[in-house]
């Protein structure tokens, strides 16, 4: 499935990697000693319930949420604090929200062209041709002179995914990408999601999609209250869960 | 009434007098509420302090004693504000350049005053935009600058605008007590001057002190109102 990738995943240094992460929200302990490695190319799922800090997790990485104690290193370098290092890491660290957050006031083609613009300093003209080849890419070419509000749920998130990619990241962070979608426009959003997958992007999804997990993911992360509770591939998580925690969670969702 | 014909002169002069002051007070407390705004929502916590403070103390006190500081308390200084003097600008607004130093004093009252409220105006405006998407632009690596400039600040002033206006106004009207700290000449000082010293019958005074505030603050309500209603449309 993940042909040519594998070799890379196992040879080289991993691109992310987590070591005794703690983040607590005052007296609230989110991430609970978190350890985790994602090799380059490698596609991690991270499940688990609710307020289990999955998106805390996601949102450390690139320092949207900064830790209480620990250490993260991306591509080899420790994350910067604030500051003109931190933007630059953030621009190889693409991120797809919930919620779409595309810019209201801006086209879909603007969405798509600002931080190459802005933050990578590019001509217009390349930007342009390359986000219109995003676009055409996620399926929305046609919709590039429109604003966020004239699109559907589904389209506005495959234009965040083209938004993000637009800055050619080293990876991609995805935040519950397809929850907030009504459910028929939940395949369109997974399709480009696994076909950024297939093309070797180092992606970390927390999803409650389990067909996404199983047949795109490399490995799956279970979290609850905090901890990393069991880090296993898709294959192996799904039929034999070790903890007593994710065969209760498993039970619930896959009946359901 | 004959009184606001015979004496049109003295009910304009002062008309133009408080409107110079309220032109130039305007523009720095947007400049000044501006700055403040930036500091207050600064991803640097002691720039933070520095805004909450400020609002914090001017928003919280009455115009009067901070008229009483600038008027009182710069010269114990040994202030005359001469910063003010700005060559050029001192042609169209010759109060900036007289000796005296009272309308330089009350102009840097009602600006530091107003500026708290400019500040608040602007900051609900940039509250007003989604959260969501200053943290997108932030994951796309646009420094706390571009992300104002090009994501929150164009969204914001939208929301901005009213509540910028309802500050201009209140503001007009708040000049009137530059009268009482050494100001000599601007509307409401007019009255005085025609009561007391000219003896002149008080109503039809008033009445024409009146009518040069709303000439100022009336048309610009209305422009507020307009803009509201076209806000609810676009919604
Ligand atoms: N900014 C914050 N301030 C205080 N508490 C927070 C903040 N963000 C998250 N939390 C708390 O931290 C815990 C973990 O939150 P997080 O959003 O990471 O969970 P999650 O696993 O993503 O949950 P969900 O599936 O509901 O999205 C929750 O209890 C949440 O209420
Ligand atoms: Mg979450």
């Amino acid at each position: 499935m993940t042909t040519g990738t594998v070799d890379d995943v196992t040879t080289s240094e991993p691109l992310i990697v987590l070591e005794s992460v703690n983040k607590w929200f005052g007296p609230l302990h989110v991430l609970d000693n978190v350890s985790l490695s994602v090799g380059r190319g490698e596609v991690v799922v991270v499940i688990g319930p609710s307020g289990s800090g999955k998106s805390t997790l996601c949102r450390t990485i690139n320092r949207l949420e900064p830790i209480t104690s620990g250490s993260i290193t991306f591509d080899g370098q420790p994350l910067p604090a604030e500051g003109r290092a931190l933007a630059k890491l953030r621009s190889e660290v693409g991120m797809v929200f919930q919620s779409f957050n595309l810019f209201a006031h801006k086209t879909i083609l603007q969405n798509v062209t600002l931080g190459p613009i802005k933050v990578r300093r590019e001509k217009p003209a390349a930007a342009r041709e390359r986000g219109l080849a995003l676009l055409d890419r996620v399926g929305i070419a046609n919709q590039a002179d429109k604003f966020p509000a004239q699109l559907s749920g589904g389209q506005q998130q495959r234009v965040a995914i083209a938004r993000a990619l637009a800055m050619q990241p080293k990876a991609m962070l995805f935040d519950e990408p397809t929850s907030a979608l009504d459910p028929e426009m939940v395949g369109e959003v997974l399709d480009v999601m696994t076909s950024l997958a297939r093309e070797g992007m180092t992606m970390v999804v927390v999803t409650h999609e389990m067909g996404f997990a199983r047949h795109a993911a490399n490995r799956v992360v279970f979290m609850a209250d905090g901890q990393l509770v069991e880090d296993a591939p898709p294959t192996e998580f799904f039929a034999n869960p070790r903890s007593e925690r994710a065969k209760d969670f498993l039970s619930k969702i896959l009946t359901h | 009434m004959s009184v606001l014909i015979d004496k049109f002169d003295v009910f304009a002069s002062g008309f133009w007098l408080t409107l110079q002051i309220c032109f130039l007070a305007a523009i720095g407390a947007l400049i000044l509420g501006s700055v403040v705004a930036v500091l207050r929502i600064s991803p640097v916590p002691p720039l933070r302090a520095v805004g909450t403070a400020y609002v914090n103390i001017f928003r919280n006190l009455p115009l009067t004693i901070v008229m009483f500081f600038a008027a009182f308390g710069l010269p114990a200084l040994g202030s005359n504000a001469d910063f003010l003097r700005i060559p050029g600008l001192d042609i169209v607004f010759s109060r900036l350049g007289t000796d005296l130093p009272y309308f330089r004093f009350g102009l840097i009252a009602l600006t530091l005053y107003t500026a708290a409220f400019v500040c608040e105006a602007l900051r609900s405006g940039v509250n007003a935009v989604p959260a969501g998407q200053a943290e997108a632009a932030r994951s796309l690596g646009l420094t706390f600058t571009q992300n104002l400039r090009y994501v929150v600040l164009p969204q914001s002033w939208a929301a901005s605008v009213v509540p910028l206006g309802s500050v201009i106004i209140a503001m007009i009207k708040n000049s009137a007590l530059i009268g009482f700290f050494g100001v000599v000449g601007d509307l409401s000082a007019t009255a005085d001057q025609l009561t007391s010293a000219g003896g002149e019958p008080f109503i039809p005074v008033a009445i024409g002190i009146s009518i040069g505030y709303l000439i100022m603050t009336v048309p610009l309500g209305m422009l507020l109102d307009r803009i509201e209603q076209r806000q609810a449309v676009a919604r």
